[in-house]
């Protein structure tokens, strides 16, 4: 920030950049065109290490069975549904208070290049859905000998 | 949300000292006859970093997300952003706390909270006179 503020190589760009970030909720740094699905279910964190791309979805409460996950060209995508554990209407039941997630769900997410669709790993441990994707060897760092 | 008195939430008094931020499970919470029925998400919580205490008539639901993560793993897109969750009831006179039952499967903790037996619903026959 402090490089930035010394020097506003364009102002009306960093403005429009500041406005675009507000209007997301901030902090997302990578938007893209799908959006920031931001509270949708299963919320998602994705992270990078040199060898691998590593998703979390936080869907607890799932059959792993009912769980689809499928990666083509590059699009990740996570669908499944949840059962409501909510009474029937006619049920001598009160609901007091209904804020967990229920239905069918849907969410994509846009991988990088360099991903190797053929070694994905996926694994339902404590209500995560964890998928790591390898990169493609190719893409890996090396080390450049010098002569 | 509601303004049943066997189950409120408890504001988070601004005296207590919050040591860490943490988040907020969402819960579905059912009431029949017998008793209240507490649902809640909790997902990336081990069964032993889940912690549930009653204390006089205050449930508290307290649990720590421990993630598998290979080394050098760097966030890119964070929707969950802290590792403790935690939520705060309390509980009305006619529930028995001493006789809650849990049960915590992939990730969704279900309480069992039920009524004292003087409490349960009787059918009170109407005279007709």
């Amino acid at each position: 920030m402090f490089y930035r503020s010394l020097f506003p190589r364009d102002v009306f760009a960093e403005l429009d950049r500041i406005q675009r970030g507000l209007q997301q909720g901030g902090g997302d740094l990578s938007p893209n065109i799908r959006g920031t699905a931001r509270g949708g279910y299963p919320a998602m964190n994705v992270g990078t290490t040199p060898r691998s791309v590593e998703i979390y979805a936080f869907a607890p409460g799932i059959d792993p069975a009912s769980l689809d996950v499928q990666l083509e060209k590059g699009v990740l995508t996570v669908a499944g549904e949840r059962t409501s554990v909510l009474p029937p209407k006619d049920a001598p039941a009160t609901v007091h208070i209904d804020e967990r997630f229920s239905g069918r769900f849907r969410r994509v997410v846009t991988l990088p290049d360099d991903v190797d669709p053929n070694a994905v790993d996926a694994r339902y441990t404590d209500g995560v859905l964890h998928i790591s994707v390898q990169r493609k060897a190719a893409a890996q760092p090396r080390r450049i000998h010098i002569q | 949300m509601s303004d049943n008195p066997a189950l409120r939430q408890t504001p988070q008094p601004e005296t207590a000292p919050r040591t860490t931020e943490t988040l907020l499970p969402p819960v579905d919470v059912i009431e029949d006859g017998a008793g209240i029925t507490l649902y809640a998400d909790l997902p990336g919580v081990p069964k032993d970093r889940l912690h549930l205490h009653v204390e006089a008539d205050t449930l508290t639901i307290e649990g720590e997300i421990a993630l598998p993560a290979p080394e050098g793993l760097e966030s890119i897109h964070s929707e969950v952003g802290l590792p403790l969750y935690r939520r705060v009831f309390t509980l009305s006179k006619e529930l028995d706390a001493d006789r809650v039952a849990a049960e915590f499967a992939h990730g969704v903790l279900t309480l069992r909270i039920p009524k004292v037996e003087h409490a349960q619903p009787r059918r009170i026959p109407i005279q007709v006179g």
